[in-house]
């Protein structure tokens, strides 16, 4: 059999699909078997109407200030909900746990005095920010959106590979996949039951009014974008359209008396909860860098005056710091008492000399992290390395091992992935999406999987050449709740029991359609005379019952009125 | 102007319309079949087939069978296909009237349709649908840029915003009457063009008294029903200062602005309560108020002179 997954080799690592040659796992029977039934140029062919359709859209990602189309790739990822159902317990936790640990952070600090993590990882941190001290957001989150990054190690099993709790971003391309895949690949969809993603903005926004002050009836949120230029400039707009929010930038906004508002035709409008997607450093000019232009003076004093509700909060990057993911089992028996669902990667802290001294001697078998790099920047993998980076890198390390962490190499799982109308294995991670609304962590199904095209290329950022998959997660059998219900005030379900009557058929037109205009064809050429003459039976003996609108558009003309017509309103 | 002519721009103005919001309700009803993991298929097909007028039993009621009927029946004037070529055969009869643009632009638009069909057969429907969307919105745009605003294009509108109400109440029924099988607010929101200006407008989640007003009641979105029988009435009230010389000291000169005149003023004055209390009922009459409307103006304005037929002796 000659199909496109003939010759797919399956290496060392987990591939997503295949247990074995030919031998998909249960998840992906369908899929499988659908996919089967196509060929490679038909797959190329629909292929190409997807990165169409992309174009169209304008669903881009800016790199290196250019608009770059974001590669959707054409097989999506399946997750089982048995192993879904992990992910969620895992984020869930570990969203919950961070959150505990940043208001121990920036208010008692518990967690120092308990001697769990020492005081010095969060003093070092460049994200951590003393103006943020003591500040209580209303609702007591800090973490409104977090994505967590996963990979697959070897035996199948999810490891955390860094938090992201200042803005992850990432979340749109989840909700344009499937909207696009299920707009060109609907047969794909076959009989799975796939969880839907469409509702996150109006997860997001009810998580964002939410976190407003306190006595605000409807709150008002904005959407703060650094701008156009900004390489997730698509996402904010996304996020602002379905959210129906004022996307607004730093100039739109100004801050006097302790209060937030923007420059509207009406006049200045308060804004009660801004979800900003700009770092902390430009976010206030006077509390941080005082020459920033897309940021807006004065909003953390209105924060602090329980004005305004900043979300993310100020200050979360001490908390997905590199250097503090190691403690991060910790500080879910710490807070939670529970043991961490999702393990992390296997990774050192350069802390103690030895460790350094070791780390040094084995830079070709271990990955480095600067603690600081965020975009898979500055990320030295050793077993691929040359021999001239790996020294550059031992001269940096030695220099300052706290902007470091080591981590044992993890074979990413892999993925079939369409290249050049093949489907070749390509390594894959996962960033699903956490929504906190105070109440609870909601962890959008399917989240963010992303791709990196070149051959054996682990490092899968969107800025670094990846690009995505559209992730499905299957619905479990029973579904567990109707999905979001709807809060209402009035009941305005019926049955078509309440209805008079059938519902009416549409209004059919004029005759001259198609019908008629054939009829009228007939009777020009075989000029035949009278009415109706087409639709009449052989015999002739039934005068068609016309309607006025019928008479209206009658081209027979003849000497006898007829019942029903003419009679004016 | 010619009532036939008259009556041809009418009628482009509903069929044209009438692909628009149809191919709109089958873009989002597709799409939904494939992105809702709790929906009953059959149950879905049956009720839309139902609403749109053209009901069959539940248990052949599958994507297949709407999309033949709703999109691809060339015979049906409810259908895409064969709005389409009416709109098109009409726009033949009245190409003195039709600025060579639009006919251009009709006429392209039905010779594309089965190479679109055969397209859509192939990768999805959803390229049919999103053709049949912009060729909408270039007819309409086109007569926008190229129409005086004189009878012609007050005929054309007419027949738009008429259409536009009985697509609107269908598309607010398949909400209200099809139970756990119905769509949820957001698609019919969606299927109407109004997701996201209704985001704009109430900055929150979907609700349904809110939705359910928004689709009824806006006055400022262009698609809602009141919005649309204000926009025919304005035509109508235009039509008929043209037509009727000396001035009506009573009432409204003519029976179809009576009707959406009605219409308006029950949505208008009416409490939102109660529309949403009666609501099934309500869309109902709307529905009817529009094929009344339609049959009023047709007797109005395309039947001027007593319609003549020749009748064969004995036979009468």
């Amino acid at each position: 059999m000659a199909d496109l997954f003939d010759g797919y080799p399956l290496g060392q690592t987990w591939d997503e699909m295949f247990a074995g040659p030919g031998r998909p796992r249960p998840p992906y029977t369908g899929l499988f078997s659908s996919l089967q039934r196509m060929s490679g140029e038909e797959l190329a062919a629909r292929a190409d109407v997807l990165s169409q359709t992309y174009r169209d859209a304008g669903v881009t990602f800016a790199h290196a200030g250019e608009e770059q189309p974001f590669p959707l790739d054409i097989v999506p990822r399946v997750i089982g909900h048995e192993e879904w159902a992990v992910v969620e317990r895992g984020v869930g936790q570990r969203v919950r746990a961070l959150e505990a640990f940043l208001a121990d952070v920036y208010g008692a600090g518990q967690v120092f005095a308990d001697r769990v993590v020492p005081r010095s990882v969060v003093t070092t941190s460049a994200h951590f920010h003393r103006a943020a001290h003591g500040l209580v957001p209303p609702n007591g989150v800090r973490v409104h959106v977090s994505g967590i990054d996963l990979v697959r190690d070897e035996a199948g099993d999810f490891r955390v590979l860094e938090d992201n709790l200042r803005s992850p971003s990432g979340v749109s391309y989840v909700i344009t996949n499937r909207a696009a895949m299920s707009q060109v690949l609907p047969e794909l969809f076959g009989d799975h039951r796939v969880q839907p993603v469409a509702d996150y903005p109006a997860r997001l926004l009810a998580a964002l009014k939410a976190s407003a002050p306190a006595g605000v009836a409807d709150p008002t949120v904005v959407l703060l974008t650094p701008g156009v230029y900004n390489s997730a400039y698509f996402e904010h707009a996304l996020l602002a359209r379905q959210m129906g929010v004022e996307l607004v930038e730093g100039r739109d906004l100004v801050c006097s008396g302790g209060q937030l508002s923007m420059r509207t035709t009406d006049g200045q409008q308060r804004v009660d909860v801004i979800y900003r997607r700009i770092d902390d450093e430009f976010l206030d000019p006077v509390h941080f860098r005082s020459d920033s232009v897309i940021g807006c003076a004065g909003v953390l004093n209105a924060a602090r005056a329980g004005r305004v509700t900043i979300a993310n909060a100020v200050g979360n990057g001490v908390a997905d710091d590199k250097l503090l993911y190691t403690w991060v089992p910790d500080l879910i028996r710490y807070y939670l008492g529970e043991e961490p669902v999702l393990q992390n990667a296997e990774t050192h802290r350069l802390d103690e000399p030895d460790i350094v001294e070791w780390v040094l001697s084995s830079l070709d078998q271990l990955v480095l992290k600067p603690v600081d790099g965020s975009g898979g920047k500055g990320i030295v993998i050793g077993p691929r390395a040359d021999e001239r980076t790996l020294e550059e890198l031992a001269v940096k390390v030695r220099a300052s091992p706290r902007d470091w962490i080591a981590q044992k190499p993890i074979g990413l799982s892999t993925s079939p992935t369409l290249i050049n109308g093949r489907i070749a294995p390509r390594h894959v991670d996962l960033r699903p999406f956490a929504v906190n609304d105070g109440d609870d962590v909601w962890v959008l199904p399917g989240g963010l999987t992303r791709v990196a095209l070149p051959e054996g290329e682990l490092v899968v950022n969107s800025s670094q050449g990846g690009g995505s998959k559209d992730t499905w997660v299957i619905t479990p059998p029973r579904p567990a709740a109707e999905p979001a219900p709807e809060h209402d005030v009035t009941r305005i379900e019926f049955t078509t029991a309440d209805l008079p009557a059938e519902p009416p058929a549409q209004d059919p037109g004029p005759p001259n359609d198609n019908a008629v205009a054939q009829s009228q064809q007939q009777q020009q050429s075989a000029s035949v005379q009278g009415p109706g003459a087409s639709s009449r039976g052989p015999g002739g003996s039934e005068v068609l019952r016309l309607t006025p609108r019928k008479l209206g558009a009658s081209l027979w003309t003849g000497p006898t009125d007829v019942d029903g017509g003419g009679a004016r309103c | 102007m010619l009532s036939r002519i008259a009556e041809s721009l009418f009628w482009i103005g509903r069929y044209v319309e009438r692909a628009d919001d149809t191919a709109r309700i089958l873009d989002v009803h597709t799409q939904r079949l494939v992105e809702d993991p709790w929906i009953d298929e059959q149950r879905a097909c049956a009720n839309l087939l139902a609403l749109m007028g053209a009901p069959c039993p539940d248990e052949e009621a599958d994507t297949e069978r709407v999309l033949s009927t709703l999109a691809f029946d060339r015979a049906s004037p409810s259908s895409i296909t064969g709005a389409l070529s009416a709109a098109r055969e009409n726009a033949r009869g009245a190409r003195e009237v039709l600025s060579a643009e639009i006919w251009e632009s009709l006429n392209v638009t039905h010779n594309a349709l089965p190479q679109q069909r055969t397209m859509a057969r192939r990768y999805g429907p959803h390229s049919l649908f999103r053709f049949v969307r912009e060729r909408s919105a270039m007819v309409f745009g086109l007569a926008d840029a190229t129409m005086s605003r004189d009878e012609s294009w007050l005929f054309l509108i007419l027949g738009r915003s008429l259409e536009r109400v009985d697509m609107t109440a269908r598309m607010l029924s398949t909400r209200v009457l099809a139970g756990d099988a119905a769509p949820s607010w957001t698609l019919v929101l969606r299927s109407t063009g109004a997701y996201e200006p209704y985001l704009r407008t109430y900055r929150g989640a979907v609700n349904s008294s809110r939705a359910a007003e928004f689709l009824l009641l806006d006055r400022l979105f262009p698609r809602s029903v009141f919005a649309s029988l204000e926009q025919a009435e304005g035509c109508l009230a235009e039509l008929e200062r043209a037509n009727v010389r000396e001035g009506h000291r009573i009432g409204v000169a003519g029976e179809a602005h009576r009707i959406v005149g009605r219409a308006r003023t029950m949505l208008e004055f009416m409490q939102t309560d109660e529309i949403l209390a009666r609501l099934p009922t309500r869309l109902d009459e709307l529905q009817r108020t529009c094929s009344a409307a339609s049959e009023a103006v047709t007797e109005r304005f395309f039947t001027e002179q007593a319609p003549q037929v020749w009748v064969p002796e004995g036979v009468a």
